[in-house]
């Protein structure tokens, strides 16, 4: 099948299971979101399906092909991309330089010594679209430190779709995230592209509820149920676990 | 045979002298992530005074030494307190770069006073004094640096492991904000530990001077062998300072006896070979 | 305007200046000329790529011992001198490269002045070849481009030395823009962002070593060239680490730093060393410890900053 199917996923650290037998779809236009308390193993998850880490079982295929032994590297040149919880952006670059990076890098250019790094138009036509979807325009020529952390986290963003990934992990995109600064990450989201898989980590159930359309919830490493935001909202068990308790 | 024990005994002696040295750098390199290059000054100072008290002042050994070392502590704790204090939050670079500034004054100040050439530290009689080992002669001089190098270690583990100062420096090197947390005064174990690591430096100055002459320029001529010590070691290792000190002391001395026309080149290329593979060293811990 | 003519423009006038004003001092400048190449290579390595070295002064010995054989042995051209020593400087810094890209932190740092200290025992050691302790001596370099022969005040020198000075800044200026350029400060900002856009750095870091190893090699073949000697202190870690001085006293990554901190450091040097080396000391350890103090970022930061606390920006000296 086309995109990310995952089955019987499990992981050990020595006698600790952090994820057991997940079995998990991801295709092609997808917008899924991923909660469960914290220690659920929800991290852990991306990390197995991007490659940070090495599962103990089960099988990844991506497209229908295994990708167990590929690395990160491998696995982002596949198409499988993912933010990062904490902001490891350049800081010290412009918004600007900081998408064209890793345009030049997909496009193989990232070597060139000759030409300008902004001398290539069809690059420069990638960068300001991205600027422009991510409402970035007005920053442009600022360095990312000089920003507010919501519009930073808009940069993470930027520069990881800048890779044109098909699958798609936002790992808590509205961490550190001001709540009224929530708003422009929720927009942000509903404009990927449609064909893109979206797999949402996030603890923000606003955030949750407004751009998913099919919940997973994780417990101890295991999946508890998977339904629509309506399903899962009703659901009993769920808000005994976690929406009941942990939220409120 | 005779061979190999030869370069047991002097490898021995050798290493010792740089454990010496090299441990107080390894343990102020792991707990201040303090990138020191400055270390080797202190051994300079001490080697600078045991030649002044012993010269000049006309003192005897046995009140040189020990005066020398504590004159070099004396002058290695206020500046604790005034440079390395204000740069240990700094990056990398800048502490390169202050402590290379630290070792030029270092230097520079040692030739104002002494002058720039070999300052010889007077032996008593004793020590000059041959021992029979049966293969061969052994200076006494050189069994007490032996001797004084197993006594350090002894010291040290006693002093880590059996003491309250040694529990609060070990978890200070472990995690700097947890031991602070836990109410340890870290600023004064800092200041502690370097004064130690200044006092052991100038020892092993003065009692390695045969084996290392001091003159203004010692502070970066061994810069890079205390170094190598320390990275072979990992970063704040007391034992893996005294393994590494001993291993370079043999090879290096074995190299010397072996291929003497080639021995600086080989020790470095073995070394650089070991630390591509082990980047941590010894007993680095992963994370440092 | 455009900018960069206006920079080349300032740097040919700067040049002519110098020459007219200390026409007795041209020696001295030729140096200030072939350090600034060196600290540019520097810039290169560890402004743009964010790889700290103590030891820089290998790739100028052996570009200097490569020109000077090559000057003696194959042939008298300094085009082709300068060739060789650039060579010479890439491929030892892509040797060790190789290993010491591989490690960072202290490891890095004590590594980079290793390798130094090897050189200077190989070159002590191969005394037939280098004239070990006493010196590389007999290099006759031939003329210039075959028009302009080296003259005992020192003008060709002068000249050649500022033609090449001027050539390797617009070319580092020219890296410095390009896509190569901005992953080289990407990797200095955030290396474990650049694998996950799918860059090898270690690869990018050995490029740029191996580049900065060539502009090194280059500097260490003029000055063997024009002094016609190379001696053991080619190697040496002082040469290193005053390198390294003058381009954090200008400040890194803009290369018009590197060519501040070191006209200024060199004429305090002349100033200061005149009579006793070790007064120099004194000198160069407090110069040291000021900047690592008070200016942290270096002298080219003054004008932004004096400008922002105008203004009252909220970023002035940091």
């Amino acid at each position: 099948m086309q995109g990310l199917e995952v089955r019987g996923l499990s992981k050990r650290f020595g006698g600790l299971v952090v994820s057991e037998d997940i079995d998990f779809d991801l295709p092609p236009g997808a917008r899924k979101a991923l909660i469960g308390p914290n220690g659920a193993g929800k991290s852990t998850f991306a990390n197995l399906v991007t490659g940070i880490l090495a599962p103990t079982g089960g099988t990844i295929r991506f497209d229908g092909q295994d990708i167990a032994g590929l690395d990160e590297a491998q696995r982002v040149k596949r198409g499988i991309a993912k933010t990062f919880q904490i902001t490891t952006l350049f800081s010290g670059l412009t918004v600007r330089e900081n998408l064209r990076l890793p345009v030049l890098e997909r496009r193989g250019r990232g070597g060139g010594l000759f030409r300008r790094a902004d001398g290539d138009p069809a690059i420069e036509t990638e960068v300001e679209a991205l600027l422009a979807q991510f409402d970035l325009l007005p920053f442009a020529d600022r360095p990312v430190v000089d920003l507010a952390y919501g519009q930073q986290r808009l940069v993470e963003m930027a520069l990881t779709l800048a890779l044109k990934p098909r699958v798609l992990i936002l790992d808590e995109p509205a961490a550190g995230v001001p709540s009224s600064e929530t708003h422009l990450i929720i927009e942000a989201i509903e404009r990927l592209p449609g064909d893109l898989a979206v797999l949402v980590i996030e603890h923000d159930m606003d955030l949750v509820f407004r751009v998913a359309r099919s919940i997973v919830v994780l417990v101890q490493g295991r999946i508890l149920t998977e339904g629509t935001p309506g399903e899962i909202a009703t659901n009993a068990q769920v808000r005994e676990l976690y929406l009941g308790g942990a939220h409120g | 045979m005779t061979l190999l024990l030869n370069i047991a005994v002097d490898g021995l002696a050798y290493g010792m002298i740089l454990f010496m040295i090299a441990v107080g750098l390894s343990v102020t390199m792991g707990l201040m992530r303090v990138v020191n290059l400055a270390h080797g000054g202190f051994a300079l100072i001490g080697g600078a005074l045991a030649h002044w008290l012993g010269t000049e002042a006309g003192l005897p050994f046995g009140l040189v030494l020990p005066g020398a070392v504590a004159g070099t502590i004396l002058i290695a704790m206020p500046l604790e307190r005034l440079v390395y204090r204000r740069i240990y939050g700094f990056g990398e670079l800048q502490q390169v770069l202050a402590t290379i500034g630290l070792t030029f004054l270092m230097i520079a100040s040692v030739n104002l006073w002494q002058g720039s050439s070999l300052l010889a530290i007077t032996l008593p009689e004793g020590l000059n004094r041959s021992v029979d080992l049966g293969f061969r002669q052994l200076t006494a001089h050189r069994a007490l640096v032996i001797g004084v190098g197993a006594l350090i270690i002894l010291g040290l583990w006693v002093l880590l492991d059996r003491t309250r100062f040694g529990i609060r420096l070990r978890a200070a090197v472990d995690n700097r904000e947890t031991a602070s947390a836990l109410g340890i005064d870290t600023g004064r174990i800092y200041m502690l530990t370097f004064a130690l690591g200044a006092g052991l430096a100038a020892l092993g100055g003065i009692l390695g001077a045969e084996l290392l002459p001091i003159d203004a320029y010692y502070p970066l001529r061994y810069m890079v062998l205390f170094l190598i010590v320390v990275a072979i070691g990992g970063l704040g290792s007391i034992l893996g300072s005294f393994v590494a000190a001993l291993a370079i002391g043999l090879i290096e001395t074995a190299s010397r006896y072996l291929v003497p026309d080639m021995a600086t080149i080989t020790f470095f290329v073995l070394v650089i070979l070991f630390l591509a593979l082990r980047p941590r060293g010894l007993m680095g811990r992963a994370g440092a | 305007m455009n900018r960069r003519l206006l920079s080349l423009l300032l740097i040919l006038l700067a040049g002519g200046a110098a020459y007219l004003l200390f026409p007795y001092n041209l020696a001295f400048l030729t140096r200030i000329l072939i350090m600034i190449v060196l600290v540019l290579s520097l810039d290169l390595i560890l402004g743009l790529a964010g790889i700290a070295t103590l030891g820089q002064a290998a790739m100028y010995g052996a570009g200097a011992y490569a020109a000077g054989l090559f000057a003696i042995h194959v042939w008298a051209d300094p085009v082709a001198g300068l060739l060789a020593g650039a060579l010479a400087g890439a491929a030892l810094a892509a040797l060790s490269g190789a290993v010491l890209m591989r490690t960072q932190g202290l490891t890095l740092i004590m590594l980079t002045i290793a390798v130094a200290q090897i050189c200077a025992e190989i070159a002590n050691r191969a005394r037939a070849v280098t004239g070990g302790a006493d010196g590389l001596r007999g290099i006759r370099p031939g003329k210039v481009l075959g028009l302009w022969e080296f003259d005992f005040i020192g003008i060709t020198g002068y000249w050649y030395a500022f033609a090449v000075m001027a050539l390797v800044l617009l070319a580092l200026a020219v890296i410095a823009r390009s896509p190569f350029g901005l992953s080289l400060r990407g990797i200095h900002e955030s290396p474990e962002r650049m694998v996950a856009i799918g860059v090898s750095v270690y690869r990018r870091r050995l490029a740029a070593y191996t580049m900065g190893g060539a502009v090194a090699g280059t500097a260490g073949a003029l000055s063997a060239q024009i002094t016609q000697l190379v001696s053991l202190e080619a190697f040496s870690f002082t040469l290193s680490a005053e390198a390294l001085i003058m381009l954090i006293l200008g400040g890194t990554g803009r290369l018009y730093g590197a060519v501040l901190g070191t006209v200024i450091f060199m004429a305090v040097h002349h100033l200061a060393a005149a009579n006793d080396p070790f007064n120099w000391l004194f000198v160069i350890g407090a110069l040291v410890l000021a900047v690592v103090f008070f200016l942290p970022r270096g002298l080219i930061v003054l004008p932004t900053g004096l400008k922002r606390l105008a203004k009252g920006g909220r970023h002035a000296g940091s």
